[in-house]
């Protein structure tokens, strides 16, 4: 079992070089600011999909209101450094429990609910709290807050972003995710099996909001004005897609979906008038064409020269 | 005795609202009934509907229900193409792809039509000008009048399609189990399409007459009201054409009391507190009945 | 008969007014292989989900090693010692077929989310003993070969034995078999009847089985209750069973 010490080395290893790459051509202006601020966006685009994918593509639970979360975190954030001038950090630590929290609260009694109730239950919530937000003078009610400091950088997003993805993935491949893994599939064989599902939906849920939360924070750090209008739940729509397009229960699958959909719709920029109407016909010729998403339920390590490298020999969902 | 008074009223403004919902929500129940879907465009489908209204009164200067009917038959058809391009296809599709799809054909009608007829507003003529009754100190108007008068009668046409016809029969015999119905000789196809076409009518008929309540009309103007009229489908219990009726009328109701009492910007997230509480409370609605996984 | 392993007292189950099983007693000694046998919708499938956890009787009590196991959920059932396959093959089926088993040792395994996250601690030693043991019992069952299969592509007997094995992996002391013979060929059912008379000695258990090949259940077990519209009409030895005129009567009344 070695080996599973040293695939975690090489994958943080070719992170690590492609984080130098971006860095340098950042540090070095060769990427325009436009492309700078798209990578950032990709890699809370990166969190965000891979969160979510833990709730809705291992758990089978379908989630529509992550951008909720994301408010939470970032609402929380911007009031600790903005007001309170506490560091970057802890702000961001502070938005991802508390949106974990409220994530842990919503989800026990929500989580009853199954398939397309629990979708609409959960849009309701984020709903629920973008108008709440809305609502609050304190920090800015509708017209949005202001005045936020820009502690965003494409290092703190990327190692965040690597963070996530080490979490989940050791998440998903240790008892507790093959748990979660028995829910998607059969649920009453996997209380049979001896799998407090309640808990492990709640557990899911709860780590997922709290990525979201992180992201919330990071995303709001990168601008100097948020609103709640930045979380609507056509945003939480948004997150999805990524993770259907990428292939629900693939990590891989929500990094690719991450990129594709920030990509396309940074590309379309230019043409605004055509943007969103290419954006949903490609979004339908997938589900026609791929509805399995780009990656089904595999990962880019279950492909041929992956795997050499790696020398694991056909294990899954590593 | 002026407290009552101003309750009534918002009672007044609630029906009127909840009868658009209501009519919304007619075809939610409807095609989740028949293909489990919930159908994400259906709030476009109410948009477009409101758009051919508007340019039926204001391009061709057709009167009010000659407006209606032109954009009740178009927006129905309509309902149908996008049943048979977008959903057909993926009739054996896991649910969740036809769910993006949804989504999809959502987004394609808003900027289509922000394409075609630019995102900014339209103003709706004025139609009914000082039009009052006043009862008691409640102000009932014209458009208010409008609004309760074409739903009463949509409905009353509705039950008797689907309670008398054959096809209506059939409609019912498919929501309540596809596969059977099938086996009974039922063309399913055909009844899925008729109920995107029926459902689509009715949102297109709730369409023209928000823009003659509001005057105002937008590319954008169908997100919300499809997302609540959804919440009255479930809270009536998904699948019963009664209940979203009931859901609807409950949904404009509360909506008139917490704007007219607490904060109109709190308007929307009654709605989906209401639906959060229904949900843990009674998931199956107010008509619905309680189902158990058999294991 | 007071150290039952298994026993239920006058329980009922309602679903709307209707009786699935009423006044229900049924007890099963520690290492007893016992069958219930009864005609379709006889309250035999009700009795394991009451024994189980999936549905809690109307009235009545169910006591597991003395002590009773009424309001419990099904996962705390499996977790004292309680297993079961199911009449509908219930594998989570895209799952790989080692994934299957691993998932049924998640009440056994010793670490904790912090340590499977951060990757120390007990989490590779752990991994790799569910691994071993996993393996194990797929060989025991003719599945080894087969780990990376996706459980829905494996042929249907397999599918039943993958079951059982998923079943064992919970490590129980009482085993309840759901027609495990269903949907089998006579020769399957055959090395069938070994496997459980095996798996019986290896692994020191208590099985109770519903079947309907007769061959099945008067070949190995050792008591049998018969149900009917949810009561028992008969228990006893499989001779006393092949004996027993009311067993007769709703076997075969109708055709003779």
């Amino acid at each position: 079992m070695k080996y599973l010490r040293k695939n975690d080395l090489i994958m943080l290893g070719l992170g690590l070089v492609i984080f130098a790459v971006l860095q340098t051509l950042i540090t070095e202006r060769i990427m325009s600011s436009f492309w700078q601020l798209n990578s950032i966006i990709i890699g809370i685009n990166v969190i965000m999909a891979v969160s979510l994918n833990l709730i809705n593509g291992y758990t089978g639970q379908f989630s529509l209101g992550h951008a909720g979360f994301m408010a939470v975190g970032a609402y929380v954030g911007v009031v600790l450094t903005t007001f309170f001038h506490l560091p970057f950090a802890v702000a961001l630590l502070a938005g991802g429990a508390a949106a974990g929290f409220l994530g842990f609260l919503v989800g026990i009694p929500t989580l009853r609910l199954r398939g397309d109730y629990l979708a609409i239950a959960t849009l309701g919530m984020s709903e629920i709290i973008r108008i709440s937000i809305m609502n609050i003078d304190y920090v800015g009610g509708a017209a949005g807050f202001k005045g936020i400091p820009h502690h965003t950088t494409f290092a703190w997003v990327f190692f965040i972003m690597l963070f996530s993805l080490f979490f989940i993935k050791n998440f998903v491949n240790s008892t507790d995710g093959r748990a979660c893994l028995a829910i998607r599939e059969n649920e009453v064989a996997a209380e049979s099996m001896g799998v407090n599902t309640t808990k492990y939906k709640v557990m899911a849920f709860t780590i997922g909001a709290a990525f979201a939360g992180v992201a919330g924070g990071l995303f709001a750090h990168s601008f100097y004005l948020i609103s709640p209008n930045s979380f609507t739940f056509m945003q939480s729509f948004n997150y999805l897609i990524m993770v259907v397009l990428g292939g629900l229960g693939s990590i891989t699958g929500s990094i690719a979906g991450a990129f594709v959909v920030t990509f396309i719709s940074a590309a379309l920029a230019s043409w605004p008038e055509f943007r969103m109407i290419i954006y949903a016909l490609a979004l339908i010729l997938l589900m026609f064409y791929r509805p399995q998403g780009l990656f089904g339920y595999m990962e880019i390590t279950d492909y041929g020269p992956f795997r050499k490298l790696l020398k694991k020999g056909g294990r899954k969902h590593e | 005795m002026e407290l009552l008074q101003q309750v009534m009223q918002q009672l007044v403004n609630g029906i009127s609202l909840g009868s658009i919902y209501a009519l919304i929500a007619l075809g939610y129940t409807m095609i989740y009934g028949i293909i489990k879907l919930i159908n994400f465009a259906h709030g476009d489908i109410y948009m477009v509907g409101a758009y051919i209204g508007f340019f039926a009164i204001t391009q061709a200067h057709l009167s009010i229900v000659p407006s209606l009917l032109i954009s009740l038959v178009v927006t129905g058809f309509l309902g149908m193409v996008v049943e048979r391009l977008a959903y057909k296809p993926l009739r054996h599709a896991p649910r969740i792809s036809v769910l993006i799809t949804a989504i999809g054909v959502s987004f394609f009608l808003e900027y289509t039509t922000m394409y075609f007829v630019s995102p900014t507003p339209r103003t709706f003529p004025a139609m009914f000008g000082d039009v009052a009754v006043n009862i008691a100190g409640i102000v009932i108007n014209g458009q208010q009048m409008l609004i309760l008068g074409i739903t009463a009668v949509l409905m009353v046409v509705l039950t008797y399609i689907v309670q008398k016809t054959k096809t209506g029969k059939a409609m019912r015999a498919a929501s309540f189990d596809t596969e059977t119905a099938q086996l009974m000789g039922i063309d399913s196809d055909r009844i899925i399409s008729l109920t995107f076409g029926i459902g689509s009518a009715l949102a297109a008929v709730a369409g023209v007459l928000v823009g003659v309540y509001y005057n105002s009309i937008d590319p954008l103007m169908g997100i919300m009201p499809g997302m609540k009229a959804f919440v009255a489908a479930v809270l009536g219990g998904i699948g019963i054409l009664p209940g979203a009726v009931v859901g609807g009328l409950i949904l404009g109701i509360v909506e008139a009391l917490v704007s007219g009492f607490i904060s109109s910007t709190f308007r929307d997230a009654a709605a989906f507190a209401i639906l959060i509480l229904v949900l843990l409370v009674r998931p199956a609605g107010i008509f619905g009945k309680d189902t158990k996984e058999k294991v | 008969m007071s150290d039952a392993l298994l026993k239920a007292e006058n329980v009922s189950e309602v679903f709307g007014g209707l009786k699935a099983v009423s006044d229900f007693n049924f007890y099963i000694n520690p290492g007893e292989l016992v069958g219930l046998i009864g005609p379709n919708g006889a309250g035999k499938t009700t009795a394991f989900n009451l024994f189980t956890g999936v549905y809690q009787p109307t009235t009545g009590q169910i006591t597991f090693a003395g002590d009773s196991i009424v309001g419990l959920k099904p996962y705390q059932i499996t977790q004292r010692g309680i297993a079961r396959t199911f009449q509908n093959i219930r594998l989570f089926s895209e799952l790989s077929v080692l994934d299957n088993v691993k998932i049924a040792f998640h009440s056994h395994v010793k670490y904790g989310m912090l340590e499977a996250v951060l990757r120390m601690g007990r989490y590779f030693s752990e991994e790799e003993r569910v691994e071993e043991e996993s393996r194990r019992l797929l060989r025991i069952f003719h599945l080894d070969g087969q780990e990376n299969e996706k459980a829905k592509n494996l042929p249907y007997g397999a599918q039943r034995r993958l079951e059982i094995a998923r079943a064992l992996a919970t490590k129980p002391k009482l085993l309840l078999l759901d027609e495990p013979a269903a949907g089998m060929n006579p020769q399957e059912t055959k090395e069938l009847m070994d496997m459980i008379r095996w798996i019986r000695k290896e692994f020191g258990l208590t099985i109770l089985l519903i079947e309907h090949d007769m061959s099945l259940v008067m070949g190995i077990c050792e008591r049998i209750y018969v149900l009917e519209y949810g009561s028992t009409i008969a228990e006893g030895t499989p001779e006393e069973i092949k004996k027993n005129p009311e067993v007769i009567r709703a076997y075969l009344g109708g055709e003779g």
